[in-house]
């Protein structure tokens, strides 16, 4: 027996989410406690943690909010995208422009104007659309505006054109793909198969300062939890009841009247901004960006973190893009031809045994040993459902 | 909006429907069907599996688009120009055949969701449940017997409980024409018979078309009867006409 959704935003938000709430107040320790660690504690003390760790984390974080936004499509309007890591690289882009600018005349041709790459390819001034770059509010935009308005475009024709299921997962496969290959080409003036690199500093700060790098762990915990929020408050309203509705019955939807694509499309873009978001806080933390993140495989590993997480329930999302990728490091470090057997053997265990995931088992563990009659109480139906039936 | 397509015939309808043809592949699924249903009006349609009743509620609701023919509603709206949201909007409900409610859902949620109004994203986004809206859905749970099970998943329902529900989101809609396919499948005779009750009180305020094979129900409903073969209609009439009638015994109720 569920509850009724009772209260203003606040209470649907956050009262009623009890794991989340529990989740994301984790997320905020962590994002306090481990720069503080990182900054106060000398190197040898017990409780020092160390930049490369934080660094790891922070990689992780952004990865739980790319899974995230990978969940909202996914988990509650059933878009299986397998290209999502686009939006991702692109919003990763947009921030490596800016870094790129912001080495100044500090590069090796020491050009103010052109970063390196250019200047090797004999290009004498800056294509238009590195214009603004220089701007970290420019560059903020774009973070938003570029998988923003791809999404839009891309969803635009496709749903429009009803394209679903194995379908749109191929398309969007082939979406990532394609861009791959266009940033891989040197004349794209995106540095090619190199990607962008060597960045100096942000917003005038060192990129290798511990104190930097803290900033950037804690705006990456910040981030993450307002994309959870975000996706929380989307999911929690009417509008997630009928995404959830399109998951399930998408001719139910539309003959009650809802046009389906643009609920689609709304979601999808939403979607693509937060996983722009997560990219450009991923690249300051690894230096880098290249056009291996379009590869498709990014994007399918992206789906395994939510399947193993737990489909449709967001928090799911998060620690599932954890578990995963803290197994990767662990793994590709010890066994790494093995790493891409193994993710599929997970993604293959986890669909046949533990189609909830990580958080399904959990309910299940505590149902039965923990239940003292009542049951789950988190009262919110949307996540309650997704947890229910995916 | 002016009138789209002339009409042949001079009453005011709900549904006109002239010369419809679908074909899927070469094969003829509705073949010039011509049907009128007039406002107020309820209306059974029999006929063999494979007659083109589904096919019939999926051109006028935007589904499929005939290959030629005219559907208008309330004697002004050409249906063939428009697709299932926009069909929705206008005031035609319909329910399937399979029953299709939002199983994930509670009870609560698939009725609060087909609640007419508010189908923009951003009117999603923002929507509140106002009292109004309360009352509605409590006047729909009544008369569809699912009071007990308001916050439970739609899934957890029994099938004769589904149709109900779906029924219940079609009022939520509160359409002027509603469209219902073979709503007692599945039902014990008791539900069946209820069921025929409900819909005789909704013709009170809406027009209805409904598919049924269980004659019983057919019987119970007391209207006018229209039997499809082939595509296209092969008798019409009360229902006692109709069971007289040579070539329906022959391809539908004789076998
Ligand atoms: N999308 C489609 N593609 C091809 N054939 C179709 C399609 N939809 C319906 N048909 C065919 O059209 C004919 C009419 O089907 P329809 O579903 O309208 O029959 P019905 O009268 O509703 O039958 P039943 O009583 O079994 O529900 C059938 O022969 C069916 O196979
Ligand atoms: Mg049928």
């Amino acid at each position: 027996m569920k509850q009724e959704i009772k209260g203003g935003p606040l209470t649907r938000l956050i009262m009623n989410d009890v794991a989340g709430r529990r989740m994301m107040m984790i997320i905020l320790a962590i994002a306090i406690i481990v720069p503080f660690c990182n900054l106060v504690f000398p190197e040898g003390s017990a409780l020092h943690v160390s930049t490369y760790t934080m660094t790891l984390l922070g990689k992780y974080l952004c990865y739980a909010l790319l899974a995230v936004s990978v969940d909202l499509i996914w988990g509650y309007c059933g878009i299986l995208s397998l290209g999502h890591g686009a939006f991702f690289a692109l919003g990763g882009y947009a921030m490596g422009m800016y870094l790129m600018r912001q080495i100044g005349d500090r590069g090796v041709y020491a050009n103010p104007d052109l970063p390196d790459f250019m200047v090797f390819l004999n290009w004498t001034e800056l294509p238009w659309y590195w214009f603004g770059f220089d701007q970290f509010w420019f560059a903020m935009v774009m973070v938003l505006a570029v998988p923003g308005i791809l999404a839009f475009v891309f969803g635009a024709l496709a749903f429009r054109s009803r394209v679903t299921g194995v379908y749109l997962s191929i398309i969007t496969q082939a979406l990532t793909y394609a861009l791959m290959l266009a940033f891989f080409r040197n004349d794209m003036g995106f540095g090619g198969n190199n990607g962008l690199t060597d960045f100096k500093d942000i917003l005038g700060f060192d990129l290798q300062a511990d104190s930097t790098r803290a900033a950037l762990f804690f705006a990456s915990g910040i981030a993450l939890i307002l994309g959870y929020l975000i996706s929380r408050f989307i999911v929690t309203s009417k509008l997630g009841r009928v995404l959830v509705a399109i998951r399930d019955s998408e001719s139910r939807a539309r003959f009650l009247g809802y046009r389906v694509e643009w609920y689609k499309l709304f979601v999808f873009v939403v979607s693509a901004m937060l996983a722009g978001v997560a990219g450009a806080l991923y690249v300051p933390q690894v230096g880098i960006i290249n056009p291996g993140e379009f590869a498709p495989i990014n994007s399918i590993e992206m789906i395994i973190w939510v399947a193993v997480g737990g489909r449709g329930t967001l928090f799911g999302a998060v620690i599932g893009a954890i578990l995963v990728n803290y197994a990767k490091t662990y793994f590709t470090g010890a066994f790494a031809e093995l790493w891409l057997f193994m993710l599929g053997g997970l993604f293959v265990l986890t669909t046949l045994y533990l189609p909830k995931g990580v958080v399904g088992l959990w309910a299940q563990i505590k149902d039965k040993f923990f239940s003292s009659g009542g049951g789950g109480q988190s009262g919110n139906p949307a996540t309650d459902n997704a947890e229910g039936k995916v | 909006m002016s009138l789209a397509k002339t009409k042949h015939i001079e009453q005011p309808t709900v549904l006109y429907m002239d010369g419809v043809s679908v074909s899927f592949d070469g094969f003829k699924a509705l073949n010039s069907l011509s049907l009128f249903i007039e406002p107020g009006e309820m209306r059974a349609i029999i006929g063999p599996n494979g007659a083109g009743k589904t096919t019939m509620m999926d051109v006028i609701t935007g589904k499929t688009r005939p290959d030629e023919g005219t559907i208008l509603f309330n004697d002004e709206l050409d249906l063939t120009r428009y697709d299932e949201a926009q069909v929705a909007n206008m005031g035609v409900g319909r329910k399937f055949q399979k029953p299709s409610v939002i199983e994930s859902l509670t009870v609560f949620e698939n009725l609060e969701m087909s609640l007419k109004g508010g189908r923009s994203v951003w009117q999603a986004l923002t929507h509140k449940l106002t009292g109004a809206k309360q009352d509605k859905i409590d006047e729909i749970l009544s008369m569809i017997d699912l009071k007990d099970r308001l916050y439970e998943d739609a899934g957890s329902l029994s099938h004769g409980q589904k149709q109900w529900l779906e029924i219940g989101m079609l009022l939520g809609q509160e359409p002027e024409l509603l469209l219902i396919d073979e709503p007692a499948a599945g039902m014990t005779d008791e539900e069946t018979m209820k069921t025929a009750e409900l819909f005789k009180e909704l013709s009170k305020k809406h027009s209805l078309m409904v598919v049924e094979h269980d004659m019983d129900f057919i019987e119970a409903l007391d209207c006018r009867v229209t039997v499809l073969h082939e595509g296209s209609v092969l008798a019409e009439g009360s229902l006692a006409n109709v069971k007289n009638n040579q070539q329906v015994i022959e391809v539908y109720l004789g076998r």
